[in-house]
């Protein structure tokens, strides 16, 4: 994995998923096992703190009886003795016995709390590592009167210590044992969530590609399966809503198609005779001659426009067929300029270099090139450069002129149907359907047109590419 | 009635067969001022007991007819003799002009039509049929295998007996035929045989080869006179 992969996982809704179920079962198994071990440790070391107090007490209890006050150093000694199986020190005054447990040892706090009350006191201390617990006991005489002895026990914790170490590393080894488990378990309900995610994820993102009849199957009821219902329901009603729309659409278009082959018959009958009113306007009275003039004009007019909308619905309609055959670029383009009787000069100059061949269709390319030329010429001012060259795989022709450019208003829709640079000029020569047609021309050969201003006026590049694909 | 004659010579008798009155009202107008002799027929049915009866030049036939249509009288007009056959179809709808071509018809005219377009399309057929004539009656006869053609008669005949070949068809032998192993691109017999200024539409060739090569052909599929070269054109010749 790479890094970009691994951060984007890392971003990803398993891995928080994972440590959180981590952090949950960390926290829950060191809790049990810390509170386990502190009860456990309180229950041990309290058993043996409880039976060394009461041994102790007993037996003093046991030979108080003999001890005669004040105490000499010998009855301290021999009291220290009797009380020998538990390691007792016996204080009075200055004077203290002379046992294993040294009075140096005692530790000064627990002789001042002996020293000022009647319980008993205790008190465990850690000596380099080693857990020790003394025991500190007031004398009281009878008849309940302090008698001024002190006895002091002390016992080693270290078996006590060695278990309650053992506790501890068992609660930290489960704990580490219910790490991976805690992930396993994260990993399982990641994926029980992020498996109904993804599918929904893949199916949104085939919705958005168009594939709208696209579903997905609900399962059980939480959460998850409502936002699939949900989603179904959308894709199904986005799916119900498209179809209509698209159904409106092709009725519109295939009524302009309709429309357009319906007046294409009397304009032919019109249009036949345009010719015939042209000729004799001249021997017409004035007014009926420009009459006469007006209606052959407007007649070759609408017979464009209705020629021009039949071609594009023919595209609309996805019956446009491109009839590819090798051409000789230069002069294809050097036919369709002379042919619309555009030569070479002070209006248009063209850089044609011969030698580029590509697979075209040859009324389509003469269609594109002539509503590029002709668009030039009619908007732009003069000189109108076209120049050929190849690019790659493509032929690109650019159709440069030095008129006003394309408004920046009007530059992203220029290519719509009936959209004009001039509105003053709304009425212009053209159908106003000339740059589509050109550029579904373009597409149609699987290239495109583009529209830029050059800062000295408008260019149109038209690249195609040379072979089918 | 005073009539200008913007292109003297070479008038035609012409029969237009179309369904739609004004249409074939506006035709006749136009065609009879640029010199043309007219008659006009309503059906397919009607057009073929004119061509029957008076014989026309040419016919300018629309597809779109009601009862016979269009495609239909073009193979039966096709089938009487070698009348060229001038087609109207709406503008490059591509089934109609591949299924025209195949029906018969000699060159096609997209609607609505151009009268000056149409009037240079009949001049160019009637061209065909007096158009290579070289001067004077020598070389006669040329051999190429079994196939004889007789260029100042006007005649192609193979195996002795006389091929019948519309002025297209026969224009286009004598083209290729001119020089045998030179290789033609459709553009180039396009203009040479259609005389189609710019643009033409190459289907046309290529339909005319496939009824040529019917004609004088012994196996169609497989032409030794009429040869195709693959991405360029045609060429002539028994290799």
């Amino acid at each position: 994995m790479t890094a970009p992969r691994i951060r984007s996982w890392l971003a990803g809704l398993r891995p928080r998923l994972v440590a959180a179920f981590a952090v949950i079962m960390i926290l829950g198994a060191t809790t049990a096992a810390g509170a386990s071990y502190v009860f456990a440790r309180r229950a041990i070391l309290e058993g043996v703190q409880d039976q060394t107090m009461l041994k102790l007490r007993d037996q003093i209890a046991a030979y108080l009886p003999t001890v005669s006050l004040p105490p000499s150093q010998a009855t301290l000694d021999s009291f220290a003795t009797a009380l020998k199986s538990s390691n007792a020190l016996v204080v009075y005054r200055e004077l203290h016995s002379s046992s294993i447990l040294s009075i140096d040892d005692v530790p000064g706090d627990l002789r001042h709390a002996v020293a000022t009350t009647t319980n008993i006191q205790f008190q465990r201390v850690d000596v380099q590592g080693f857990p020790l617990f003394f025991v500190g006991i007031p004398v009281q005489t009878g008849s309940g009167r302090p008698s001024g002895l002190e006895v002091y026990a002390m016992t080693r914790l270290t078996d006590q210590q060695e278990a309650i170490d053992e506790l501890a590393r068992y609660a930290v080894l489960f704990s580490a044992l219910v790490l991976p488990f805690a992930v396993g378990v994260g990993l399982l309900a990641a994926r029980q969530v992020l498996r109904p995610v993804r599918a929904l994820n893949t199916a949104a993102s085939q919705l958005g590609r168009g594939r709208l009849d696209v579903r997905l199957r609900a399962k059980g009821s939480d959460e998850l399966a409502q936002l699939v219902t949900t989603f179904n329901h959308t894709a199904a009603e986005l799916e119900r809503t498209v179809g209509t729309l698209r159904a409106m659409e092709a009725d519109a278009r295939r009524f302009v198609a309709d429309v357009s082959h319906e007046l294409r018959t009397p304009l032919a009958a019109m249009n036949a005779v345009t010719d015939v009113l042209d000729e004799d306007a001249d021997q017409l009275p004035p007014d009926t001659a420009v009459a006469a003039r007006l209606v052959s004009a407007e007649t070759r007019r609408l017979t464009r426009l209705v020629q021009d909308l039949i071609e594009i619905s023919r595209f609309d309609a996805g019956r446009a067929e491109l009839r590819r055959e090798d051409l000789e670029v230069a002069a294809a383009i050097g036919d369709t300029l002379a042919a619309r009787g555009w030569e070479p000069g002070a209006e248009l100059a063209a850089d044609l270099p011969s030698g580029i061949t590509a697979r075209l269709d040859r009324r389509r390319l003469d269609i594109v090139v002539a509503n590029l030329v002709g668009n030039a010429l009619r908007h732009g001012a003069p000189p109108v450069e076209v120049a050929l060259r190849q690019d790659h795989g493509d032929v690109v022709l650019t159709v440069t002129d030095h008129g006003p450019g394309i408004p920046a208003d009007v530059l992203p829709k220029v290519f719509d149907r009936f959209t004009k640079a001039d509105t003053a000029r709304a009425r212009s020569e053209g159908s106003g359907l000339g740059l589509s047609i050109a550029r579904e021309n373009a597409r149609l050969h699987g290239g495109d047109i583009v529209a830029a201003n050059t800062g000295t006026g408008a260019r149109f590049e038209l690249r195609l590419p040379r072979e089918a694909w | 009635m005073t009539c200008a004659f913007p292109n003297n010579g070479a008038v035609a008798e012409v029969l237009v067969v179309e369904d739609d009155a004004a249409v074939r009202e506006g035709l006749q107008l136009a065609l009879r001022r640029q010199g043309h002799v007219v008659r006009t027929a309503e059906s397919g049915e009607l057009g073929i007991e004119v061509l029957v009866h008076h014989r026309p030049d040419i016919v300018v036939l629309d597809l779109m007819l009601p009862g016979m249509d269009g495609f239909e009288t073009c193979r039966r007009m096709r089938a009487s003799g070698p009348i060229p056959i001038i087609m109207l179809t709406a503008r490059s709808d591509d089934f109609d002009v591949v299924a025209g071509l195949e029906a018969g018809a000699d060159d096609y005219v997209a609607k609505p039509v151009e009268p000056r377009v149409l009037d240079a399309r009949i001049r160019a057929v009637l061209r065909r049929s007096a158009a290579d004539q070289p001067g004077g009656p020598a070389a006669a006869e040329e051999r190429h295998g079994d196939l004889v053609i007789d260029r100042s008669a006007l005649e192609v005949t193979k195996r002795g007996a006389p091929v019948s070949l519309t002025p297209t068809e026969l224009k286009l032998l004598l083209e290729l035929s001119r020089t045998p192993g030179q290789v033609y691109s459709r553009q180039q017999i396009l203009s040479a045989v259609w005389d189609h200024d710019y643009l033409g539409d190459s289907r046309l060739v290529d339909a005319c080869v496939q009824r040529l090569r019917a004609k004088i052909e012994d196996v169609p599929a497989r032409p030794e006179y009429v040869q195709t070269v693959r991405g360029f054109g045609y060429r002539f010749g028994r290799s």
